[in-house]
């Protein structure tokens, strides 16, 4: 197997006015794993969809052994050698494992027959020699994530890529799938192939690289060893020395005035996405509901906020019971909600920050009387706001989508938490957020738990749960798993949201 | 309170109301009800006859004479029993299997056909000249839902069968007449389809127009301009521009002599043969060949298919230009099969039930093709009955093959999943 030396040189990218890439150096030696740190929109999957031929740079050169390639497209950087598997799956969900990898470079015979037998063959080799597991024949919507993303490597293998790029892989996998990839990635790298590593996640980066890059606004700031200590490596991202430990005092739970029982959320196809969970939370106390994306996280807070249909069970706060109620009593009653995707849900994009600050109190004094509004009282409470959340706008008459995430999310959080509250959930707090705003976000939601809040996180970051939670919360597929205190070993929780109880035993049907 | 407390795990009980709908055992039901009260209890007196072949057939096989009110209710009671199985496995909690409505419904047909045969004033008709024209009514049908196939797995939603089956039939008639031949007419036929689906392509693919609205314009653009010249050259100079004359039928020695099946595989025109083969060619193609994989893929992930090195707008450009090319050869059997002249918006709507049917076969060209049969025999039975007269009016006749459309569309296709990208352009990035 040859070894392919990449080398990318002045490489920028220009959309319009705006540069996700200025004068990208890098060089990926055969035969390493090659990390690219960066927040998110840091630019580094703009830059790898340039070396992938998806993209054509606006300046620079790539190399591949010293030789000058221009690639015109996704197919070029496959002749060269170059394999990629994106962030969001590149695989027809109704294909099976086998035309999937045989799509785009089939086996055939005369007139263009598909000979799937050849492929088929072929993933039994990969799979048996990494230890894969894939059926040929699976259908492809049918496998869970972790396979899928065995699935693109393979598509990568049987086209002999000598340089794999991974697009951040762990974001939809369990710690223990993530476990498994990086050792996939060691046998993949003792087999001779490169690999460009992107990542925003300090653990994962330190654990395998060979060589870390780190990348700023579209631009190289510097290289690190994977010896570095990770806070060097988080202000090398942010560009500013950041705290990467919270200081939280333990939590001083007082009467417990939210509680959910049997709760169960049926999706129009019958299934049930919430499957009979209860829990509650008292005053004081955060709960963290951890779980890999897409295990009923999103049904079990909508069904709490009154969107979801077809819900039994009861969820009473202070005694009262939500369920039924419309949504605009529900948050009347105290409840303070971060939804997990804040572009769709959580702000008005074209509307500027000050108006966004009040979305939900635009109709009641001191924002309205009679039935006009008060622009003075709305700009004074965005002003304010501002300043306590740090929002960093260019005006309180900005559109909120031309916000950063960080701020947008601070926009959110600034809204929810401006008013007195009786429970506080928040849905992926810091998703897509820079490292420095986490910090800030962190500390204002274990304040809201120190004046005596019930506070409920979703996320689907383990680390984010193990930092905040007093305890977790473990859902998967729709169950609980258990609930256990914080300071619950990351294995013992990397288990369960595999499905495997605290004390032994699977949840899987 | 305590630190952990674990929430119950199992014993989540089931939701009330997740046994399998009531739709099909109720809807059995209530059409079994009607078949006893119309078909039987009030049924006619008259026998029908069933014909199954014909004088100059190779055998001979007697017809079926039925009673009519004995016939309506023994069929009644027939169908009685499987909705009272439906509504047994119900109560189990079970659901009815996939053959049960498809046997009611061919029961049901059949009762229905005895019913109005009996009470027509002349109680006899031809099962085999029911089927042939069934046939010979499907052939458009099946040429427009193969196009709509094609683009829709590659993507592209084609609303615009009609105009490409009006725009063919059109171009056949003028191209035959004008060169003598029907058979270059099919090929400009094709030709003209093709045309019209390339207007598609070009303002859907690149141009990014939405898709409903490109093909709905379309449609009105080719009946104006058909309907344009056909009354102002057509109408006036009518041998010089539309007498095409007709594609021969070429009958295959004895094999088009057995009953039944003989007229409706051995005794065709070269359409009728081009449909049978472009049915298999498109089915083969599109589930056994490297083409059919890459089409797929369009239609589905686009992106997916862009990052394996496709060209997603190229592949759709020239599928949905094949599609239309199919549509025209079906356009050219009104003019030189059907009728051997073109006459305004002579498709009437062909184009839209092709459309249903290729949903109502989920987008596979053998179901696309078994659906066309269906609704054309939807069409014959209109015919055929408004000749024999029965008692039954000839408006509610005549909504025969839309009423069949409907209710095929809405209730018995269920879910059935479209290509994921149709309908939705791919731009880049």
């Amino acid at each position: 197997m040859g070894v392919v030396k990449l080398e990318l040189k002045g490489i920028s990218k220009a959309f319009g006015t705006f540069y996700a890439n200025q004068d990208i150096d890098l060089v990926v030696e055969p035969g390493q794993i090659h990390c690219l740190l960066g927040e998110n929109g840091a630019g580094k999957s703009t830059l790898m969809n340039v070396l992938y031929g998806l993209y054509e740079p606006t300046a620079g050169q790539i190399l591949v052994d010293d030789k000058l390639v221009n690639f015109r497209g996704p197919g070029d950087a496959m002749a060269a050698g170059i394999g990629m598997v994106h962030q969001h799956f590149m695989l027809v969900p109704v294909f099976t494992v086998a035309e999937n990898v045989a799509l785009g470079a089939e086996p055939t015979s005369f007139g263009g027959v598909l000979s799937i037998d050849e492929t088929r063959k072929k993933i039994r080799d990969i799979s048996q020699k990494y230890g894969f597991h894939v059926d040929p024949d699976a259908l492809v919507e049918d496998l869970p994530v972790g396979v899928q993303q065995r699935v693109e490597i393979i598509k990568a293998l049987v086209r002999e890529a000598k340089v794999l790029i991974l697009d951040e892989p762990t974001a939809v996998l369990t710690p223990q799938e993530t476990d498994e990839l990086l050792d996939i990635m060691r046998q993949l790298k003792a087999g001779g192939t490169s690999i460009v590593f992107i990542s925003h996640k300090l653990r994962e980066v330190k654990a395998v690289s060979d060589v870390i890059t780190v990348i700023r606004r579209g631009r190289v700031v510097g290289d690190a060893p994977p010896t570095a200590l990770a806070s060097e490596l988080a202000s090398m991202m942010v560009g500013r020395p950041v705290s990467l430990t919270l200081d939280k005092a333990t939590a001083q739970p007082k009467e417990t005035t939210f509680v959910v029982k049997d709760l169960t959320v049926r999706a129009p196809n019958g299934t049930n996405v919430v499957d009979g969970i209860s829990f509650d939370i008292a005053q004081g106390e955060i709960l963290a509901v951890a779980g890999v994306q897409g295990n009923g996280q999103t049904e079990l807070t909508e069904a709490i906020l009154g969107i979801q249909p077809h819900v039994t069970g009861s969820v009473t706060l202070d005694g009262k019971q939500l369920l039924g109620l419309p949504v605009k009593d529900v948050l009347r009653s105290g409840v303070g909600f971060v939804p997990e995707d804040r572009t769709v849900d959580g702000l008005v994009g074209p509307f500027s920050v000050a108006e966004n600050l009040v979305l939900d109190l635009y109709d009641q004094a001191p924002f309205t009387s009679g039935i006009s509004m008060k622009p003075s009282k709305v700009a004074e409470n965005a002003e304010a706001k501002i300043q306590e959340f740090d929002i960093r706008t260019p005006s309180a008459g900005a559109a909120a989508g031309t916000l950063s995430g960080g701020n947008q999310q601070k926009v959110v959080m600034a809204r929810e938490l401006s008013r007195p509250l009786r429970l506080f959930i928040a849905s992926q707090p810091t998703r897509g957020v820079d490292v420095g705003s986490i910090e800030f976000l962190h500390k204002r939601i274990v304040a809201e738990r120190d004046v005596g809040t019930p506070v409920m996180i979703i996320s689907t970051e383990l680390d984010e749960v193990i930092e905040l939670a007093d305890r977790i919360a473990v859902l998967y597929k729709g169950k609980l798993v258990g609930i256990v205190p914080a300071g619950t070993p990351r294995d013992t929780l990397g288990l369960m949201m595999a499905g495997v109880g605290p004390e032994g035993g699977s949840h899987d049907e | 309170m305590s630190a952990t407390s674990t929430a119950p795990m199992a014993g989540a009980t089931a939701l009330p109301g997740l046994r399998p709908s009531l739709k099909v055992p109720v809807s059995l039901g209530v059409l079994a009800l009607i078949a006893l009260i119309f078909f039987g209890l009030m049924g006619p007196d008259q026998t029908a006859e069933m014909k199954i072949s014909d004088p100059g057939d190779a055998f001979a096989v007697p017809a079926l004479m039925i009673p009519g009110q004995v016939g309506g209710i023994v069929l009644a009671i027939l169908l009685l029993a499987m909705a009272g199985y439906s509504i047994f496995l119900w109560t189990r909690g079970e659901r009815s299997p996939k053959w049960l409505p498809i046997a009611f419904a061919v029961v049901f047909v059949f009762a229905l056909l005895v019913w109005i045969v009996a009470g027509a004033r002349q109680p006899s008709i031809s099962l085999a000249g029911l089927v042939a024209g069934s046939v010979t009514l499907a052939v458009p049908l099946v040429f427009g839902s193969l196009s709509g196939v094609l683009c829709e797995r590659v993507g592209v939603v084609n609303i615009a069968i009609e105009g490409q089956l009006l725009g063919g039939a059109f171009t056949a008639a003028l191209v035959a007449t004008v060169t003598g031949s029907p058979y270059v007419g099919l090929i400009a036929a094709a030709a003209a389809g093709a045309v019209v689906s390339m207007v598609l392509a070009v303002f859907s693919i690149k141009y990014l127009v939405n898709q409903i609205i490109v093909g709905v314009v379309l449609n009105v653009l080719v009946s104006g301009l058909t309907g344009f010249l056909f009354g102002t050259v057509m109408v006036p100079n009518k041998e010089q521009f539309n007498t095409p004359g007709r594609l021969d039928i070429l009958p295959i020695p004895f094999l088009s002599d057995i009953p039944i099946i003989g007229p409706i595989l051995f005794e065709q025109s070269i359409a009728g043969y081009l449909m049978y083969v472009a049915v298999a060619v498109v089915w083969f193609g599109l589930f056994k060949t490297r083409w059919g994989l890459r089409v797929r893929a369009v239609g589905e992930h686009p992106q997916a298919a862009d990052t394996l090195g496709i060209n997603v707008n190229a592949t759709r450009f020239w599928n949905v230009t094949l599609g239309g090319a199919i549509a025209g050869i079906g356009g050219a059997v009104f003019t030189l099969v059907t009728i051997d002249s073109f006459t305004k918006e002579i498709s009437g709507g062909r184009g839209f039930i092709a459309l249903a049917a290729l949903i109502f076969g989920r987008w596979n060209p053998i179901g696309a093709f078994l659906a066309s049969l269906l609704f054309g025999f939807a069409y014959n039975l209109q015919s055929i009955l408004g000749i024999i007269g029965t008692p039954v009016p000839s408006q509610f006749m005549a909504m025969l093959p839309y009423l069949v459309t409907i209710f095929a569309v809405a209730g018995l296709v269920g879910r059935s999943r479209p290509p994921a990208a149709s309908g939705i352009p791919y731009v880049k990035g």
